[in-house]
């Protein structure tokens, strides 16, 4: 703060900053109404639009999904949705909604995909925060993460006409003797689980970098080789995170729709045979979406339910997984 | 106001008068018939950048050695070298010898491991594993593997109470480490070392982030350790280096200025910039 007297700035007359002006000569602080601030509240008024155009579209589906499924509801006792074991919405004379023949089919990709993309996805977590040099990390990396981006469709393709014909029957039919039909939960198990990857291991490399490097140290200078260091000290300091991302991960194997809807087939059959067709929900979804259900009829709103149960399903795993990440963000800040 | 070298010098000799004056000890220059630890021209180079130059120096058995100097002028970096964690540094070259009981650490065939468990390192940041206590202390027992629970306890007993931690954790063994208070922390990871059974102990700063309480426990129990295992400590507090230590090495600027019996160096340095820098007029 200058506080140097206004006769004295005024004699001297060089120095014209607002410190020295009088108080009636400087800038007023007052809000004006300028081109520049109608231009801040425009921009102001169009990003907010823009943020409640995704959280009405959000709570519109919801309110779609609810009020669909309580119509369902209304026609298809909860008792029978839960305890029937069929699933034939279809069928004219009988028609069954018995959510366990999707439900098992879902959760047997699912596990499928989670046998075989968790150790996959920590082990190259692993080796890219413990093992890999900065160099090799600056490839790998981005390759991993390239996975992510392929479609999934390339996926359920890659499983129907090369993993099953060329892969799977070979060993299971010809070697073993088992029938592996041409849809399998097995080829669309294994691709979910490749393409989990990626989400596995960026996330878990993440929370395993975060492990402070104080702690790697310490073990070190206790005499523990590289290998004790990542599995007694950074594994397990990283537990948690690590099953965060196992949770995303498979909350995202549970919604995967294409791949397991072209490699799995869409037969809707409680059985754990892995090497026979099932249908999952989201492939029931496709099925109906693709087909002539009148909007109104019992069919039509089954969809609703079976998405509704999806929703509800990925919607607990992410919010477990959030839960469990905050909790161990905050013990190492 | 703090207490001035001299005083403290003066202040440890009155307490302490059997461990000075003895023997090959008594006539003011380092015991060097057989150092525990010997470096002979040692350089030591981030990428290209060099840290430490030419560097010789003999530490010897069963004594507190200090390193004192300004901040940034390789201390570290040097207590680094004797453990070979630098090794994790990428770019870290080392050049000359680094001997333990006369045997070159940087010879190819070394077992980096072994040679770990038998250097001992506590740093400037206390940093437990987020496990139990007893889970920390029996960590260096079990990756040599050891396994019997009876054996564990009993290491895990005798090393808390060499810490002088036992009394204030013997109940809580099973609570994590990291509700622990910072100086028991540190005691913590001092009772870790301790359980390798290593020969040799090397501490950077163990005690800067320290109230004053925890830094006296620390200092004391470092007191305590001297004749048992061979202590290197770097300090950038003269005061604490003329309390704990029989030895001191003064760095400057990545090279070895002086080495002397502590109570020498802090009374009757042989180079200026020692003085300089114990009399405060730089650092
Ligand atoms: N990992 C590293 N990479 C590059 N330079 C480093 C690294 N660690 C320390 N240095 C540099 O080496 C010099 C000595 O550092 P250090 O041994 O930590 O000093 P001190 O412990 O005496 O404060 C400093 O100039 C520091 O910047
Ligand atoms: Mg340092």
């Amino acid at each position: 703060m200058s506080n140097t007297p206004d006769s004295e700035s005024r004699a001297t007359g060089a120095r014209l900053t607002s410190a020295t002006l009088s108080p009636a000569e400087r800038p007023s602080l007052q809000k004006r109404w300028s081109l520049t601030t109608l231009k801040e509240q425009c921009i102001r008024l169009v990003l907010f639009c823009c943020a409640l155009l995704s959280v009405a579209t959000t709570a519109g589906i919801i309110l779609v999904l609810f009020s669909e499924t309580l119509l369902f509801f209304s026609q298809v006792s909860v008792l029978s949705f839960f305890g029937d074991t069929v699933w034939q919405p279809q069928s004219q004379d009988n028609p069954r909604f018995g959510i366990w023949p999707l439900a098992c089919g879902t959760f047997l990709v699912a596990g499928i995909a989670g046998l075989i993309g968790m150790p996959l996805g920590l082990l190259s977590a692993l080796y890219l925060s413990e093992y890999a040099s900065e160099r090799s990390r600056s490839y790998l990396k981005p390759t991993l993460e390239v996975l992510a981006g392929i479609p999934s469709i390339v996926y359920g393709y890659f499983a129907l006409v090369f993993l099953t014909p060329y892969v799977l029957q070979p060993i299971f039919m010809n070697a073993l003797g088992f029938e592996v039909g041409g849809f399998n939960v097995l080829s669309a198990g294994i691709v979910v689980g490749i393409m989990i990857v990626p989400t596995i291991s960026s996330l878990s490399e993440d929370v395993l970098r975060s492990v402070p490097r104080g702690l790697r140290e310490a073990g070190l200078a206790l005499g523990s080789t590289k290998f004790d260091v990542s599995v007694r000290i950074v594994l397990p300091a990283a537990l948690s995170g690590i099953m965060a991302a196992f949770l995303l991960a498979l909350s995202r194997a549970v919604g995967e729709t294409m791949a397991v809807t072209i490699a799995a087939g869409s037969q809707p059959d409680l059985s754990l045979n892995v090497l026979r067709s099932i249908e999952t929900m989201t492939a029931y979804i496709v099925m109906v979406s693709l087909g002539e259900a009148a909007a109104g009829s019992i069919e039509y709103r089954s969809l609703y339910v079976v998405a509704m149960s999806l929703f509800l399903i990925t919607l607990v795993m992410n919010i477990i997984a959030r839960f469990i990440l905050r909790r161990y963000r905050n013990v190492y800040q | 106001m703090l207490p001035s070298l001299s005083q403290v010098i003066a202040e440890k000799k009155a307490g302490q008068p059997p461990t000075h004056g003895q023997g090959a000890m008594s006539h003011g220059t380092p015991d060097t018939s057989q150092p525990k630890i010997e470096t002979r021209h040692l350089n030591f180079y981030y990428g290209q950048r060099q840290a430490l130059f030419d560097i010789s120096i003999q530490v010897p058995q069963r004594n507190v050695t200090a390193l004192i100097g300004p901040s940034g002028c390789g201390k570290s970096t040097f207590l680094r070298t004797l453990n070979r964690m630098n090794d994790i540094v990428d770019g870290a070259r080392v050049e000359g010898l680094v001997q333990l009981d006369g045997t070159d650490i940087y010879r190819p065939n070394i077992d980096v491991v072994s040679l770990r468990k038998r250097v001992g390192m506590v740093f400037q940041k206390s940093n437990p594993f987020p496990k139990s206590v007893f889970d920390n202390v029996a960590f260096g027992p079990r990756i040599a593997g050891l396994t019997d629970r009876k054996k564990l306890g009993e290491i895990v007993e005798s090393c808390l109470k060499r810490a002088a931690l036992w009394e204030e954790v013997s109940h809580r063994l099973k609570d994590s480490a990291l509700a622990l208070s910072g100086g028991q922390q540190q005691r913590l990871c001092i009772a870790r070392a301790l359980a390798t059974d290593p020969e040799v102990l090397l501490m950077d700063e163990p005690a800067s982030a320290l109230d004053p309480a925890s830094t006296a426990r620390v200092e004391d129990l470092i007191f305590e350790l001297r004749r048992n295992y061979t202590i290197v400590i770097v300090t950038h507090n003269m005061q604490q280096a003329a309390r704990v230590s029989e030895f001191t090495a003064f760095f400057f600027q990545g090279r070895l200025i002086e080495m002397d019996r502590t109570d020498q160096l802090f009374t009757k340095p042989k180079e200026k910039e020692t003085e300089d820098y114990i009399t405060g007029r730089f650092g």
